[in-house]
């Protein structure tokens, strides 16, 4: 008996990144705002985490709405319709729906029905974890563009009297546009997780617990110390891995652009890197805060607007965070 | 060779010189990394793999906040020497 032969889809050979789109919050929140019920200053806040201000959405403005302006910035900017794109990724830990996803709706709202469309939950590493899988679905084959968003409308989800993270949290959703090319956009992905440390950066409670009234609503908590060691020495381990496998050297990046977490976690892995004075180095966090999975794209599409960076520089971007779990890659800037 | 108490505290000192700009002679035993020297706990940490590095030491996380004072310091480092 004879077998009929199947088609399969057919590879491209790279991808790259077409466009970004930010959207912040639309509130200017200072630190004098955040300090009172932590016990603190704007001096305090500054020098321990370099943040002055952070971007958070009024009750006005939500997560969906965010997401909606980024992706719809991205889409015109690639210079492509809504309906071409294959696949839908949303990188949230701060969607307030157990189900259905975040994607299926960001597809509905921006004219992508009836393209795929999934969450990921990786938190400060999901636009990360976003790119990479985009970018196997467009070298694959399997969709020619692919939207990913990373947002969090982290302030549902925070105490203000919580000395751990609460203070340096933001709201944001940035997006991208994948789709094929003809040079290498996107280098191999340096990714992983570390499930021993699964508490490290968490919520207080889960909603089991609050359901049952033993525990107040979750919200956001760390383990500063941990975290911040994890952070830096790993993850510069992990950076250096993500060049290396991409065949380039430190001088050959035009930027870094970490996950926006602290700016004296920023600041080490510059150090543990040797990163050259002719690198630019996001600092988006000084006004935009910690905003966990839109960071990076917010802080990429900063450089590019503010005129840093330009288009087809190399960047390396690494997202690290709850999971723990990381990403890291090299791109093309678009 | 294991260090001795002296000089483990000299090499601390001056790795929380290089991070902090504290003079090293202010570094002593009994000195509190938190309320005499103000050092917070990101620079506590990076003080702390800075001289896992230099001693050849490990250092848990959850040994870093038994770490209150230079002496504990220095005592933890010389005695995981080994």
């Amino acid at each position: 008996m004879t077998h009929a032969k199947l088609n399969q889809f057919e590879a491209v050979k790279y991808s790259r990144i077409y466009a970004l789109g930010a959207t912040r919050g639309d509130l200017v929140v200072t630190n004098d705002d955040v300090a009172g019920p932590i016990d603190s200053s704007d001096e305090w806040i500054r020098q321990r985490t370099g943040i002055i201000t952070r971007r958070r959405a009024s009750a006005d403005q939500s997560l969906m709405d965010m997401a909606v302006d980024a992706a719809n910035q991205a889409i015109t900017k690639a210079g492509i319709a809504p309906s071409e794109i294959g696949a839908v990724i949303f990188g949230t830990i701060t969607h307030p729906h157990q189900t259905p996803s975040a994607a299926t709706l960001l597809a509905e709202l921006i004219g992508a029905n009836p393209a795929p469309a999934f969450d990921i939950s990786a938190a400060c590493a999901g636009y990360c974890y976003g790119i990479a899988q985009a970018d196997a679905l467009v070298r694959a084959g399997v969709a020619k563009y692919v939207l990913v968003v990373g947002g969090e409308k982290m302030s549902d989800f925070i105490d203000p009297t919580d000395r751990s993270i609460s203070f340096l949290l933001g709201d944001g959703a940035g997006a991208a546009i994948i789709g094929p090319s003809d040079e290498p956009g996107i280098s191999p992905t340096v990714w992983g997780s570390d499930g021993s440390h699964w508490s490290s950066v968490s919520m207080t409670s889960s909603l089991l617990e609050f359901r049952d009234g033993t525990e107040p609503w979750p919200t956001f908590r760390q383990d500063g110390q941990t975290v911040f060691r994890w952070a830096v020495w790993e993850m510069a381990k992990v950076a250096q891995k993500a060049l290396d496998v991409a065949g380039i050297k430190a001088e050959d990046l035009s930027a870094l652009v970490t996950h926006q977490a602290n700016i004296r976690i920023i600041d080490e892995m510059v150090k543990q890197l040797k990163l050259p004075e002719s690198v630019a180095v996001a600092r988006d966090i000084i006004n935009t805060g910690n905003t966990s999975a839109a960071s990076i794209p917010l802080a990429m599409d900063q450089l590019l607007k503010d005129g840093t960076v330009k288009s087809a520089g190399l960047a390396l971007q690494i997202g690290f965070g709850a999971g723990l779990a990381f990403a890291a890659q090299v791109v093309v800037l678009p | 060779m294991a260090l001795s108490h002296d000089e483990v505290l000299a090499g601390l000192a001056e790795i929380v010189n290089e991070e902090t700009g504290i003079d090293t002679d202010s570094v002593k035993m009994e000195k509190s990394f938190t309320n005499d020297l103000d050092i917070d706990s990101i620079s506590m940490m990076t003080i702390v793999v800075n001289a896992e590095e230099k001693f050849s030491v490990k250092i848990p996380d959850e040994e870093v906040k038994n770490l209150l004072t230079v002496g504990d310091a220095v005592n933890f480092i010389t005695s995981a020497q080994g």
